[in-house]
């Protein structure tokens, strides 16, 4: 098995098992770190497919990505967190009321 | 030395830009940064036409760097409308705001930075040229909405914010998934290159899904709209208007532009599937509209069924005349941001006069409140797609498409959802007319709310008279047609 699809399918599975958690975890806090989890599993998929020939040098260009991906995942957890908070502080609760939702 | 073209293109973004950052540092100020902010963006967009006319699309390598290695922006009829529809409609809600906000004082210092911060990302989505760059502004987009959405600070608000962000991160993250897969197979971002390079297959296939999916969610197509009502109905009504009018449209946009430059040829099944979806939307939204007892959240339902239309020219599009569909559902996007905007505004208007926004209480509003209620009627008329609005052009295009492709049934959903957008808007005016039992005291409404609304809603109606303008300058470089060549 190629290094390649191995990150690949890491990438994947990551990605599936933060999907997973974000649907069926209720607290907010796994909501967020599931978030995370598909955003590392992408970023694996990412860097792993930037090597697309076999023994050459990988492609620069996914890195970078992964880079500004990283930042704005960064940026996006913090916002969530703030939320998570504030929310808690305004009603206590830690997850999404669902009454008001559909 | 640059064209003035690239210089006013840059500004689109710039402004908006600098003016977040220093109404972040001088919240005194804000106000006045913002406006005069406000009216910069709107010229340079306005500057945008006469080029655009005249010299045909705008292909703009930022700092000297040439695709595939820099960052180009790219600027043809359909980015050009767009961005002339987010400029008055952002005018339009800035000129609201000051007022709104002199009420509620400990809001407007996050107001104008966040606002215009999702001004510039909406203004670089519809300049960007490459999928990466596309994603980073699709990310500010939805933090930028996402706080937005949190302004107001209570329970109900907090909850819609924290539901958003987690639904438009996942969408997002769909998105850069396939971003990842479509760098893989063709080892570039760029859409006109990538555009000459894709070929179907189980790769492209991939990317298509969960890009569309990712998007499908956070334009909050049906049955992705679950998010939608509880946020744009609890945001503040300035705010309300721009997640209706402008952040929607932008992710539709990216849907549109991957279709018509990426994955057109790729599917026969999917696009029939959108369209069934967006028709459900377009009866389902205005259904759940009619049975709400708030007013704001009668005009979020209205939302979800106006997104539905968006969606039906997918089915049209491979057919017969297959353009004018597309034609048609980018003019109701600007008809719709004009009239929803409008309505929110308006609603804001009343809510500030009323104290609640009970449809059942209205209680001669008409009366005494006549700015208002003819900013909404104007604006309903666009939405039920009456002549001659702007709506009614988008809505008589689109059945244009669907006759001569003898699909009947989307014609009978495009006019059984003018027909139920009729009921809800003249169930509103109804009210308001009616005294009830016990009279209701009313605030005072500043005149620059009245009229920031009333000005847009005639904005939508005008918008009727200006398709000879507007469509030619969409038609320039062509978006709809297939990409022929590759770019120098």
């Amino acid at each position: 098995m190629s290094s390649v699809l191995v990150l690949a399918l890491t990438g994947a599975g990551l990605t599936l098992l933060g999907l997973h958690a974000l649907i069926v975890k209720a607290h907010l806090l796994r909501k967020i770190l599931a978030l995370n989890v598909i955003s590392s599993g992408i970023f694996l998929l990412l860097a792993g497919l930037a090597a697309r020939t076999p023994g050459g040098e990988p492609d620069p260009v996914p890195q970078a990505m992964v880079l500004t991906g990283i930042v704005v995942a960064v940026a996006a957890t913090a916002l969530a967190l703030a939320l998570l908070l504030a929310l808690r502080s305004a009603t206590g609760r830690t997850r999404l009321d669902d009454d008001n939702g559909q | 030395m640059l064209p003035s073209g690239a210089v006013w293109t840059a500004a689109l973004v710039f402004t908006p830009l600098l003016a977040a950052l220093a109404c972040f540092l001088a919240p005194r100020a804000a106000n006045w940064i913002g406006l005069l902010a406000a009216g910069l963006t709107t010229l340079a967009a306005a500057t945008m036409v006469p080029t655009l006319m005249t010299d045909g699309p705008l292909r703009i390598a930022v700092g000297g760097w040439g695709a595939p290695l820099g960052i180009d922006l790219y600027a043809d009829g359909l980015s050009a409308v767009l961005l002339l529809m987010t400029a008055v409609v952002g005018l339009g809600v800035s000129a609201f705001a000051p007022a709104y906000f002199g009420a509620h004082p400990q809001q407007r210092p996050w107001f104008w930075p966040l606002w215009l911060i999702l001004w510039a990302a909406l203004n670089g989505l519809y300049l960007s040229a490459d999928l990466f760059n596309l994603y980073v502004m699709l990310e500010l987009l939805g933090l930028s909405a996402a706080a937005l959405t949190a302004l107001s600070g209570g329970g109900p608000a907090l909850n819609a914010a924290m539901r958003y962000l987690l639904v438009s991160l996942l969408g997002s993250a769909a998105y850069l998934l396939g971003v990842a897969l479509l760098y893989h197979a063709h080892a570039t971002v760029d859409i006109a290159l990538l555009g000459a390079r894709i070929e179907p297959g189980m790769l492209a296939n991939a990317a298509l899904a969960v890009m569309f999916a990712g998007l499908m969610l956070k334009t909050a197509l049906f049955p992705f709209h679950f998010w939608l009502p509880p946020a744009h109905a609890g945001a503040p009504a300035p705010v309300s208007a721009l997640l209706s009018a402008l952040v929607i449209k932008g992710s539709f946009y990216l849907l549109l532009r991957l279709w018509l430059d990426l994955f057109g040829d790729l599917s026969r099944l999917l696009p029939e599937l959108i369209g069934v979806l967006g028709a459900i939307a377009v009866l389902w939204g205005a259904l759940q509209a009619l049975q709400q007892q708030r007013l704001k959240l009668m005009i979020a339902y209205s939302t979800v069924a106006q997104v539905g239309y968006l969606f039906l020219a997918f089915p049209l599009a491979g057919g017969l005349n297959g353009t004018t569909a597309w034609r048609a559902v980018v003019y109701l996007a600007l008809a719709h941001g004009l009239a929803k905007a409008a309505m929110f505004l308006s609603a804001g208007a009343l809510l500030r006069f009323a104290h609640h926004d009970r449809i059942a209480d209205l209680d001669r509003a008409v009366h005494r409140l006549p700015l208002t209620l003819t900013a909404f009627v104007l604006a309903g008329v666009s939405i039920m797609g009456l002549p001659p609005s702007g709506g009614f052009v988008g809505k008589w295009l689109l059945l244009e498409a669907a006759f001569q492709q003898d699909r009947w049934g989307l014609a009978v959903v495009v006019l059984l959802g003018g027909v139920l957008a009729a009921a809800y808007v003249f169930k509103v005016v109804g009210y308001a007319f009616t005294p009830t039992a016990i009279a209701q005291e009313g605030g005072s409404v500043p005149l620059s709310m009245q009229w920031s609304a009333l000005l847009l809603a005639l904005g939508a109606i005008l918008l009727g008279f200006a398709a000879p303008l507007l469509l030619p300058l969409l038609e320039v470089g062509a978006p709809f047609e297939p990409i022929v060549g590759m770019p120098s």
